[in-house]
């Protein structure tokens, strides 16, 4: 049972670290970006492609694909995505979800559709068992070390958005960007760079999670669902709500399919629709909030 | 209801009266044989279009491309696995280019979609790789050159209880093929006394299969027998090892999809010890097939046939030699005729196509995953001799 609460915790966190990105693009810069898995599967593709291609070390492709797709969504941001802050929603997303259709014919293009299978080192692939019989916990290494990449992050990204000045300036580009303009804020920086951060950490769940969830060209498409969901549930506000939803719906989903398999993946969906009726702005928002 | 009969039926009799026309100017172009192969060549099942285009070209370079005074043609389109893709796309070359035999199908739902055409047009239908069981049963013009994993996981179900795997949970994806390899090998392993003690389907998109190797890890079967389509097999077996299955005395038993050749090599020694049963191997330890493997990885840049490349390779085959027996006068009926019932030396073994079901006998090995010249490889140890389709009730 632990062991299922253990893995669930992982699967939950990995897929915070794949949907904060969003979290922050779509609630702080208020832009609804569906593209946000396409750059997740840029840094699946340049972890496995890296290691497979030029033997890089698992460790050293992770900032790689970190910085990788943090670029990418830096020219992006720069040349496509900035004349569309101001338009409409429906704009944005007509707009982003046809980037995720070139994204995915072009990976299928150039790398190919075949699914990519990536060799970790083996530190990572054993497991630690604790405890007897049901109460028997049993750790995958990779698991570990994902929830500790992922705490890591949440503290860091925390810290970065309440305690320090850019963190204000964000906040203060996002409420008011005249106002903030005004005040001395170069805004056009700020979002560039809150924008490619964003794809970045989208970037670094797509190189640790392709190894758990698997990777293809379909990626982006796969799990825009369960970005949508993670953000949706946890509200765009902060960050400790996408974190507890992802959480929650992690552990619902495993716990699903162990203890009732033939309705396991509609668990998900069920406990989305529910906590929506209950509170539709997110788990973690204050009403009348922005 | 009405109404749609009566599209149907005029969809039917227009397609007739363009084909009967088309018959006129045919006579211009009369030695032209052509073949309209529909595969998948982008998306999802991208490889196996890649695999059957490659191995039906090998066919064609190695027998020429002039059978019976006729100059065989290759139509080849991409239905990117979309079956209302194949169906236009047959329409189309049934229509406008006046094909004389279909062939590919990359996945069950694209041959369904096309059978009515086929039976409807009188084109004979070379099914290369979709692998249901109940494709053939879908039009009188279906001929089978794959497999149906009816027959390759009933063979495992004889093998297991021989060799001391009597309690076996079974995971399988949710959908046609899986639903075929659960219900077939649950009925052939229950009635060699075994016991399947709990029956997993995980959804087709299944992002992580943790809870479910942990609960077949709770189960403590004999072993885990496992189809899911070759590109997941790899996260199957990797999760299965990582949980330390191996180490609490689960054996992995599958069906060689999850073992495909064309990605075996990537999966690492994870793989190693895999028990699988399925048709072909690109190890068959046979001359011909070494003459096949050899030609093939010469002719595409090392790329090691799989199981869809020896299906299109023998599908030319039944065509060429059909295209022979008819001297290349007969129409749709008389190449369907002429397919029924050829037995033939596959690089896979022996095989015939059975003329009442129009599916393929063939033999069924049982293989291990192993490491031959640094690479992995599928070694066969253990052969079940023609086996038939246990899906047709006939």
């Amino acid at each position: 049972m632990l062991t299922i609460l253990f893995d669930g915790v992982a699967y939950g966190m990995l897929l915070f670290i794949l949907a904060v990105g969003l979290a922050v693009t779509m609630g702080l810069m208020n832009f609804i970006n569906l593209a946000h898995g396409a750059f997740a599967m840029a840094g699946g593709y340049i972890t496995v492609l890296l290691m497979q291609r030029l033997n890089v070390p698992f460790l050293v492709c992770l900032p790689l694909a970190f910085l990788g797709s943090a670029l990418l969504g830096g020219v992006l941001e720069r040349t496509l995505y900035r004349p569309l802050y101001h338009k409409a929603h429906l704009d944005q997303v007509l707009f982003s979800i046809g980037l995720v259709f070139m994204a995915v014919a072009s990976v299928d293009y150039f790398v190919g559709s075949t699914q990519q299978i990536m060799q970790l080192p083996e530190w990572l692939k054993g497991r630690t068992e604790i405890g007897e019989g049901a109460w028997m916990l049993g750790m995958g290494h990779y698991r570990l070390f994902i929830i500790a990449v992922c705490a890591a992050l949440t503290v860091g990204l925390q810290y970065v958005l309440t305690k320090t000045r850019f963190g204000s300036r964000l906040r203060a580009s996002v409420d008011d960007q005249r106002v903030a303009a005004g005040m001395g804020i170069n805004v056009n920086i700020v979002f560039l760079s809150t924008f490619a951060f964003g794809s970045g950490l989208a970037g670094l769940g797509g190189a640790l999670g392709a190894e758990v969830l698997g990777l293809d060209p379909s990626f982006p498409l796969k799990f825009m669902i369960y970005f949508l969901i993670v953000v949706a549930v946890g509200g765009t506000s902060s960050i400790t709500g996408p974190l507890l939803a992802a959480l929650l719906l992690g552990i619902a989903d495993v716990a699903g399919k162990y203890y009732i398999p033939k309705l396991g993946a509609f668990i998900v969906y069920s406990l989305m629709i529910l906590i929506l009726i209950w509170r539709p702005q997110g788990l973690f928002v204050r009403k009348g909030g922005k | 209801m009405q109404k749609r009969h009566l599209l149907r039926a005029s969809a039917a009799a227009a397609l007739a009266l363009t084909t009967g026309l088309a018959a006129l100017p045919a006579a211009a172009q009369d030695n032209v044989f052509k073949i309209g192969l529909i595969l998948p060549m982008t998306g999802q099942q991208a490889t196996t279009g890649r695999q059957i285009e490659a191995a039906a070209r090998l066919y064609m370079a190695q027998n020429g491309d002039t059978v019976a005074g006729k100059k065989v043609q290759l139509i080849v389109k991409d239905d990117t696995s979309l079956p209302d893709v194949t169906r236009r796309l047959a329409q189309e070359l049934v229509v406008n280019e006046k094909v004389n035999v279909l062939a590919g199908m990359g996945i069950t739902p694209s041959a369904m979609a096309t059978a009515p055409l086929a039976t409807q047009s009188k084109t004979p239908l070379v099914v290369m790789a979709a692998a249901t069981s109940s494709i053939t049963e879908a039009s009188p013009y279906v001929v089978r050159t794959s497999f149906t994993l009816p027959q390759v996981s009933v063979a495992l179900a004889d093998w297991a209880p021989k060799n001391g795997i009597k309690k076996v949970v079974t995971l399988v994806s949710d959908y046609g093929p899986g639903i075929d390899a659960e219900k077939y090998f649950n009925q052939r392993l229950t009635f060699n006394g075994g016991q399947v003690t709990e029956a997993l389907r995980v959804p087709l998109r299944n992002p992580d299969f943790a809870p479910f190797l942990q609960k077949v890890r709770d189960a403590k079967p004999d072993a885990l027998f496992v189809f899911v389509p070759s590109g997941a097999g790899a996260a199957v077996m990797k999760q299965f090892l990582e949980r330390g299955m191996d180490k609490a005395g689960i054996k992995l038993i599958a069906t060689g999809d999850v073992t495909d050749d064309d990605q075996l090599n990537d999966m690492g020694d994870g793989a190693l010890g895999v028990v699988t049963s399925h048709h072909y191997s690109a190890a068959h330890p046979s001359p011909l097939n070494k003459k096949f493997v050899d030609a093939f990885e010469k002719a595409n840049k090392g790329l090691r046939p799989n199981f869809m490349a020896v299906g299109g390779y023998d599908g030319m085959r039944v065509i060429y030699e059909a295209l022979k027996t008819t001297k290349g006068t007969g129409g749709g009926d008389a190449l369907l005729t002429a397919m029924k019932g050829q037995i033939f030396e596959s690089p896979r073994g022996p095989v015939f196509i059975d003329a009442q079901t129009r599916d393929i006998v063939q033999n069924v090995y049982l293989r291990k995953v192993e490491r031959v010249n640094g690479q992995l490889y599928n070694m066969e140890f253990d052969m079940i001799k023609d086996v038939k389709d246990p899906g047709k009730s006939k």
